[in-house]
């Protein structure tokens, strides 16, 4: 039993049938890769995931209980964080006060007025937000207006927002799309780090193979929204229907 | 300082300052000058500075931190002029009473009329408050009559009740007052050329002005306030940081509700009476204004604005030709009557035309206000362009 | 059964000004992208276009006329237009009574040209920029305008009449009789948005307008200069809304906020019809001028005190919770 269970999901938008069928199982504390060549429905299967979209039918198993006709704050709370293709960071505000906002959201819940004391007088949340810029490396930049800051170190502090709340699934949309060699293998080693360190599952979406396989432990082949396999990463290379459908595709 | 770091401090400071010696700043000018009609610093005049002011730092939390544009909270104000002209009526001349209905009801219409417009954004939001706020003013002129006194406006009479207050007999309409201190009691200070008054009720609304704003600066500095700014730069990003953006924007709303009814409670408190026009649509684009031109999503910039908006009003207003021709009178007749002819449109009452200039100017040009023009000055004169590689990338020229 | 038909003949001037409007607004926010506050304004800057006409039709030179005298025995003075001079008494008073149709034709050009000026002036420059500054740059522009109305014209409303012929009470049935001018306003407005619809349908121009509102960057990629296209409807949703003043002035004489007055109304009426969807601005316009209309007979207001007051906004509210993109509205617009 996975810490999230995908069950028979449907979804359909007018004439396209964008998933069907979709079975998935992402096992406790694996870096589950989902794959699959453009329009064979990665990211409506995520948006399904977070709330974004309701499935027509079927059911999605997080941890024991059904996401399904839960808001995405909701869904979050449930321990399931997201990191999203082009970094969503809150680009008015300094690095230090985006690393503050999860940490206040994990202590305290979806919403609490704490409108008279001022935010730096918290030392628990400042001490768990410098903690975690630590970590990502960005303490010196903690001052920094965060909209001013490198398409690299946005996705840095994007990936230390969702930490910061502990969840217990991280799940990635294409975390390395349109960045350049040297970003994407810091990216790789930092998920690396975060999957060796961290009591955490990762679900990722991506299109980069190279990404893919030096992470990932498991992965689920989606084609035309529907899985075709779902095994580890070694026999994936020399399936023949993978190749046919997506690889087959790139060569 | 109060809880407050340095640069707060220093802030609350120099409101305070600026607040308590405004009777002789805006008086700079000797009674008997030419100059003297610029003088603002008349009882009337600065309350009405004082409390505009306290409308717009209530409109800017909402506006200046979660970017949710209202245009209706000029009905928050009227509803608290009308809660409070009836405690005048029913309870008692004190003023407290009347302002701290007047805030709960306030806040209580705003709770309302923010539960349903808040499950709008953008535009829709904007409709929406705009059109609940017409709706109060047509109902308030019409069907509610019994409670506005419709278009006459809801006045004191002789014999209303005032439970609390003995029974007067003076054949006078009572005034309104604080423990006894008469609101319109002032005291006037004559210093060589100079006069200048102390109104009662101008200093009490200034300390509820400086009540207001030092609340105001704690909400800018508490979480609550970072996860409005939250709201404004990235509602994507809070949602899936697992926060829900619709108690927080409520609650934003109704704190600026709040103080929309203490400014309209107030405004009742210097002058017992309250009419439908205060809720008016052009009332609320009024308030966007001021904080506009101030400095949106600043502290100080709402009451700079909300001065600049009345003195505007009250002052500029007066200018006519025959003031114009006195300025001009040393120079030849032709020239003075052609700059008396191009100035006219501009002045007296043509001050709405200079306003609206001025406000497409500040839009276009100066997204930050006075307060960001003020920046900028600064910077100028400091001689720092190392800063300005950072700060110019924000306040980006349109195309 | 009467009434009823009464009822809907009376919103149909409103809801025709209502549907006019909204669809200049409706035209410039699917093309241009900009949330315009300035609408209304050249609502207004279109009646008064009405009021200048009438009055340069009216310019007139002063002559002794030696066969009266006034009630001091001094000879009395006649004006005459110089248009009857010219044109003689019979044509030049026809001309001066059809003023407000002559200004329609006077009006197009006049606000095309406002309309190109205000897009490349200053609308142009906030394209990019969020919707709230849109709404606030446009909000200032409308006081400005505004003003310098009323610096011109003054505060005062001023009276410009429909033309003798047009303005006397027609009885269209048994116990139904409705105001000529009313009528005229109405075909008037079908008229135009008619033809705005079928130039949109029916000419390529049209076409590449409607398709750059469905997806401007696609039509972009093709090569075709779409700003420069919508620049020109922005010149048309001028003329438009110009149109609509002029034509209103009969049935309410210009003044200098009539324009904020009716924008308020017709932004309800946008959003009530979809942001984005013309027939749904012009549905919405109808409709909601009719509802007014109905809830203003005596029988509503007794039932529902104040109701005629607050009809719309109500209907506004309830449709923006129920049905968050308007009647007709689109996907993906504003949200």
């Amino acid at each position: 039993m996975g810490i999230l269970e995908v069950k028979g999901v449907n979804k359909r938008f007018g004439g396209l049938q964008a998933l069907s069928d979709v079975n998935l199982s992402v096992r406790e504390n694996s870096v589950h890769a989902i794959i699959g060549p453009n329009g064979a429905g990665k990211s409506t299967l995520l948006n399904c995931l977070v709330g974004k979209l309701i499935p027509d039918t079927g059911s999605v198993m997080f941890d024991g209980q059904s996401v399904l006709g839960r808001k995405p704050h909701e869904i979050n709370q449930m321990g399931i964080s997201r990191v999203f293709q082009t970094p969503e960071i809150f680009g008015d505000l300094t690095v230090m006060e985006n690393m503050m906002i999860p940490c206040f959201a994990s202590r305290d819940g979806a919403f609490r007025m704490h409108a008279i004391e001022h935010m730096l007088d918290d030392k628990e949340i400042v001490e768990r937000a410098e903690k975690m810029l630590e970590d990502m490396r960005m303490a010196d930049k903690r001052h920094m207006h965060s909209a001013s800051m490198s398409r690299g170190d946005k996705r840095r502090l994007e990936i230390g927002m969702c930490l910061a709340q502990e969840p217990k699934l991280l799940l990635l949309d294409e975390p390395t799309a349109g960045m350049a060699r040297a970003d994407t293998n810091n990216t790789i080693d930092l998920l690396k780090q975060i999957s060796d360190e961290r009591d955490i599952t990762i679900a990722i979406i991506e299109h980069d193979m190279h990404v893919v396989f030096s992470l990932a432990n498991r992965i689920t082949v989606l084609a035309q929204g529907t899985p075709l396999v779902e095994d580890d990463p070694e026999n994936i290379k020399g399936n023949p229907k993978v190749r046919e459908a997506y690889l087959g595709e790139t060569a | 300082m109060f809880g407050l770091n340095k640069k707060d401090s220093a802030l609350l400071l120099l409101v305070a300052i600026l607040t308590m010696m405004a009777p002789f700043i805006l008086n700079p000018f000797p009674t008997d000058s030419g100059l003297a009609q610029f003088n603002a610093g008349y009882p009337d005049l600065m309350q009405r500075f004082v409390i505009f002011g306290i409308f717009a730092i209530g409109f800017n939390i909402l506006f200046g931190l979660t970017g949710y544009l209202s245009f209706g909270h000029a009905a928050f104000l009227g509803v608290g002029s009308y809660s409070a002209v009836w405690m005048f009526k029913l309870l008692s001349m004190n003023i407290l009473p009347a302002v701290i209905l007047s805030v709960i009801i306030a806040g209580l219409f705003a709770l309302v009329i923010g539960y349903v417009s808040l499950r709008r954004s953008g535009i829709y939001f904007s409709i929406l408050t705009l059109a609940f706020a017409q709706m109060s003013f047509a109902l308030a002129y019409s069907v509610l009559t019994p409670i506005t006194n419709g278009e006459t406006g809801l006045q004191l009479n002789l014999d209303d009740a005032r439970i609390l207050d003995p029974v007067n007999d003076s054949g006078s309409l009572p005034v309104t007052s604080l423990f006894g201190l008469e609101m319109r009691s002032s005291f006037d200070l004559a210093v060589g050329p100079w006069d200048f008054t102390f109104s009662v009720g101008y200093y009490v609304c200034a300390i509820f002005l400086l009540l207001a704003f030092y609340l105001a600066i704690r909400i800018f500095r508490s979480p609550f306030g970072m996860m409005l700014r939250a709201i404004k730069s990235n509602q994507q990003r809070l949602n899936y940081t697992g926060l829900n953006p619709r108690p927080y924007t409520l609650a934003a709303f109704v704190i600026s509700g709040m103080y929309a009814g203490l400014a309209g409670g107030l405004l009742a408190s210097m002058d017992p009476l309250a009419g439908a026009e205060r809720m008016q649509w052009t009332a609320s684009g009024e308030v966007v204004l001021m904080t506009i031109l101030g400095g949106v999503g600043t502290l100080i910039g709402p009451v700079l604005g909300a001065g600049l908006i009345k003195y505007f009003e009250n002052i500029f207003s007066k200018i006519n030709d025959t003031v114009l021709h006195g300025w001009f009178s040393f120079l030849p007749d032709g020239i003075e009557d052609f700059l008396v002819t191009i100035i006219h449109p501009f002045v007296g009452k043509g001050w709405h035309l200079t306003l609206g200039i001025i406000f497409m100017l500040v839009v276009t040009f100066l997204p930050g206000g006075l307060v960001e023009g003020g920046q900028r000055i600064a910077r100028l004169f400091r001689g720092k362009k190392t800063k300005d590689g950072a700060d110019g990338a924000k306040t980006e020229p349109a195309e | 059964m009467d009434g009823i038909i009464l009822q809907i003949l009376n919103g149909l001037d409103k809801g025709s000004a209502y549907a006019l409007i909204a669809l200049g607004l409706t035209l410039i926010f699917g093309t241009l992208g900009v949330v315009n506050f300035a609408h209304g304004a050249l609502f207004m800057i279109g009646a008064f276009c009405a009021v200048f006409v009438q009055r340069l039709l009216n310019l007139s030179f002063e002559t002794v006329d030696p066969g009266k005298t006034d009630f001091l025995g001094n000879p009395s003075m006649v004006k005459t237009p110089y248009i009857e001079s010219w044109f003689g008494h019979d044509i030049g008073s026809a001309i001066i009574d059809w003023s407000v149709p002559l200004a329609v034709l006077f009006s197009i050009p006049v606000m095309i040209l406002i309309g190109f000026v205000m897009e490349r002036g200053l609308i142009k420059h906030f394209y990019k920029r969020e919707h709230a500054d849109q709404i606030l740059v446009t909000f200032g522009l409308a006081i400005v305008l505004q003003e310098v109305i009323k610096a011109f014209y003054g505060a005062n409303p001023i009276q410009t009449p429909a033309p003798e012929a047009l303005s006397g009470i027609a009885t269209l049935a048994d116990g139904i009789v409705y105001p000529v001018w009313r009528i005229v306003y109405f075909c008037f407005a079908t008229v135009i948005i008619g033809g705005v619809f079928a130039f949109l349908r029916f000419t390529t121009f049209g076409m590449v307008v409607r398709a750059g509102m469905e997806d401007r960057e696609t039509v972009g990629l093709l090569g075709i200069n779409i700003d420069r296209r919508f620049t020109i409807m922005f010149g048309i949703a001028a003329a438009v809304a110009g149109m609509a003043g002029v034509m209103y002035g009969p049935i309410n004489a210009p003044n200098y906020h009539m324009g904020m007055d009716f924008l308020v109304l017709s932004f309800v009426v946008v959003v009530v019809g979809g942001m984005g969807s013309l027939p749904g601005a012009v549905a919405a316009g109808f409709l909601l001028g009719i509802l007014e209309s109905f809830a203003s007979t005596t029988w509503a207001t007794t039932t529902i005190p104040g109701i005629n007051q607050i009809i719309i906004y109500l209907v506004a509210i309830i449709i923006l919770l129920t049905r968050p993109r308007g009647l007709l509205g689109k996907k993906g617009v504003m949200e």
